[in-house]
């Protein structure tokens, strides 16, 4: 039978030779991960099943990530609750403080392989299938099913194939070209389905960038964002992980396959604006915008690449007077070649706050709030009402580029 | 199920339900305290014991929080009515054991302060102000075992042997 690789990995995992979307499997978890925040309650539910032990402490990744260092005592007392747990279950794959956001450690580490099923107590744990594994976001119950079992329930998804072409212009990215297709098929366009990116620009994208479209996946109420593993997923696989993996590919008659067509060659800047994802405007409507904050960071956009992209644009400026500008590479890997490439004198010489990896401002629970009235410009992938801080704050949506070409006016700006 | 409607829109997002500052929280009833706090600050004090939330499209789409469906269960909600659901927080409200109830177009047909009645069995919701029925969409079978014996934990503590032998 003609399959999707979504199909073809949970008849995997399920233990069957064939699967269809629709049906509902049983399937074998290879990567279960869980952070600070959403940790605690996944061992409180655990407990709570009145099981001693996981089933494989092998397979678990803990990742503090969300609130590190611990900025009040409900989150150290969190923490705790995390470093008790890996101890007793005897968890060798545990990152404190230390490391950065999940979605860029997990791979970094050689967690993620091409072909496993990942879960995560994480709506974006679906950056993972930019290395080609079915990756999902699941609740703290559906994981303390997991810890107990191994296994989880899933309906195999339907998929939406997004074949994408054409050059992209300079200053234009992976940001752009899925921020265009989440407004055009809006917050509920993929739900429940798997969004493949295909064609000729993503096999042209580096895995940092295809990262960025598995991201945002969710975005349109995707289950999984999947890119077809090529070499460069390979490449990206060589030094970091020693597991065996299987590559699969998407048959083009799979029945449950639809493709939509992407052409970026005219493509310019997107900003997503308040207080949806998928209110999408081209930068050439928004310029101008005044703005009180400008956040480079997060698991869509605070990798290497991105800090190049900022640092190209910023060197020798300086912040705007009127903003304050927050750098917060995703992980100690991009930290340290960051400082190694000299990115960071460029930003803490323009004016910019760099910070040590976490989520920051992102999910608006740790550093870098806005205030009432402020208006913020973000990296991130979420610009839902007090997604970072006061309810009466407005958040923007964009590339690392505006970002950095917006830091230095204090408005809303195109890089290009 | 009887109780209060209580209206929102379309997008209701995880951010509105639950803001994020408050994920450090895991109690119920604290949770519930700050329930809806990003569209409606006073909704918690507001909202009454078997009352009802009905809404529009892609309600609770954004984060894997489960304190969401966590807060609104702890401030006594009875059931959610949406024309739809974002798929994660639909997991795991039925997981907690919060009724999810799946109405075409209710938000055009019903208004807050009426009294919605819900029979699950009958696959019927009424508006008691109007008297006018709707058809809801059933849960898919392998659901209702999980909402019918409590939520999932329940549901593992009864069937663990047979998931683990799978």
């Amino acid at each position: 039978m003609a399959m999707t690789m979504a199909e073809k990995i949970l008849a995997k995992a399920s233990g069957n030779k064939e699967s269809e979307a629709g049906e509902i499997i049983m399937a074998n978890i290879d990567v279960a991960m869980t952070h600070d925040l959403t940790g605690p309650l996944s061992v409180e539910s655990f407990e709570k099943i009145g099981l001693k032990e996981v089933w494989d402490p092998e397979k678990i990744v803990i990742i503090f990530d969300h609130q590190v260092p611990a900025d009040s005592i409900d989150a150290a007392n969190n923490h705790m609750i995390m470093r008790k747990f890996v101890k007793e279950q005897g968890i060798d794959n545990f990152y404190d403080v230390r490391e950065g956001v999940c979605h860029q450690v997990l791979p970094e580490k050689g967690h993620v392989v091409p072909g496993e099923v990942v879960v995560g107590t994480d709506s974006h744990t679906c950056t993972h299938g930019a290395l080609g594994a079915f990756a999902t976001g699941i609740g703290s119950t559906d994981m303390a099913m997991v810890f107990a079992t191994g296994k989880l329930w899933f309906k195999v998804p339907e998929t939406i194939k997004f074949e994408i072409t054409g050059k992209l212009q300079e200053n234009v990215f992976a940001k752009d070209v899925v921020l265009d297709i989440i407004g055009k098929i809006g917050a509920d366009g993929a739900t429940y389905k798997a969004c493949e990116f295909g064609g000729e620009t993503t096999r042209n994208m580096s895995i940092s960038d295809r990262m960025v479209l598995c991201n945002m996946a969710i975005e349109m109420g995707g289950k999984t964002g999947l890119v077809e593993p090529d070499q460069k997923a390979i490449n990206y696989l060589k030094g970091r992980s020693t597991k065996p993996y299987e590559i699969m590919k998407t048959d083009s008659d799979a029945k449950s396959l639809e493709t939509m067509y992407v052409d970026v060659n005219e493509l310019e800047p997107q900003i997503a604006c308040p207080h949806n994802v998928d209110n999408v405007k081209p930068v050439s409507e928004v310029e101008g915008t005044h703005l009180d904050q400008v956040f480079l960071g997060s698991c869509t956009n605070g990798r290497l690449s991105d800090l190049r992209t900022a640092a190209k644009i910023m060197k020798g400026k300086e912040v705007s007077k009127d903003i304050r500008m927050l750098v917060i590479p995703a992980s100690r890997e991009v930290y340290t070649k960051a400082m190694e490439e000299g990115l960071l004198r460029t930003f803490i010489d323009s004016g910019a706050l760099v910070c040590n990896p976490c989520c920051g401002p992102c999910l608006g629970g740790h550093i870098g709030l806005v205030g009432p009235g402020e208006v913020s410009l973000s990296t991130s992938n979420r610009n839902f009402k007090g997604r970072q801080g006061s309810p009466d704050a407005e958040v923007y949506l964009s590339s690392a580029a505006v970002a950095a070409a917006s830091a230095i006016t204090g408005k809303i700006t195109d890089p290009r | 199920m009887k109780g209060k409607v209580w209206k929102f829109g379309d997008d209701v997002d995880t951010d509105i339900i639950i803001p994020g500052r408050y994920l450090v929280l895991r109690d119920e009833k604290e949770l519930a305290a700050c329930v809806m706090e990003g569209c409606d600050p006073e909704f918690s004090k507001k909202v009454k014991k078997g009352d009802i939330i009905v809404a529009g499209k892609n309600f609770g789409c954004g984060s894997s929080r489960e304190h969401a469906p966590i807060a609104i269960k702890g401030a006594g909600i009875s059931a959610v009515v949406a024309e739809s659901f974002a798929r994660i927080f639909y997991r795991n409200s039925i997981n907690i054991g919060l009724p999810l109830i799946e109405v075409k177009e209710i938000s055009k047909h019903i208004y807050e302060g009426d009294i919605a009645d819900i029979n699950i069995d009958e696959g019927i919701l009424k508006d008691l102000n109007t008297n006018e029925e709707f058809e809801i969409k059933p849960l898919p079978d392998f659901m209702l075992g999980i909402m019918e014996e409590g939520g999932l934990i329940n549901y593992l503590k009864n069937h663990l042997e047979e998931i683990k032998d799978e």
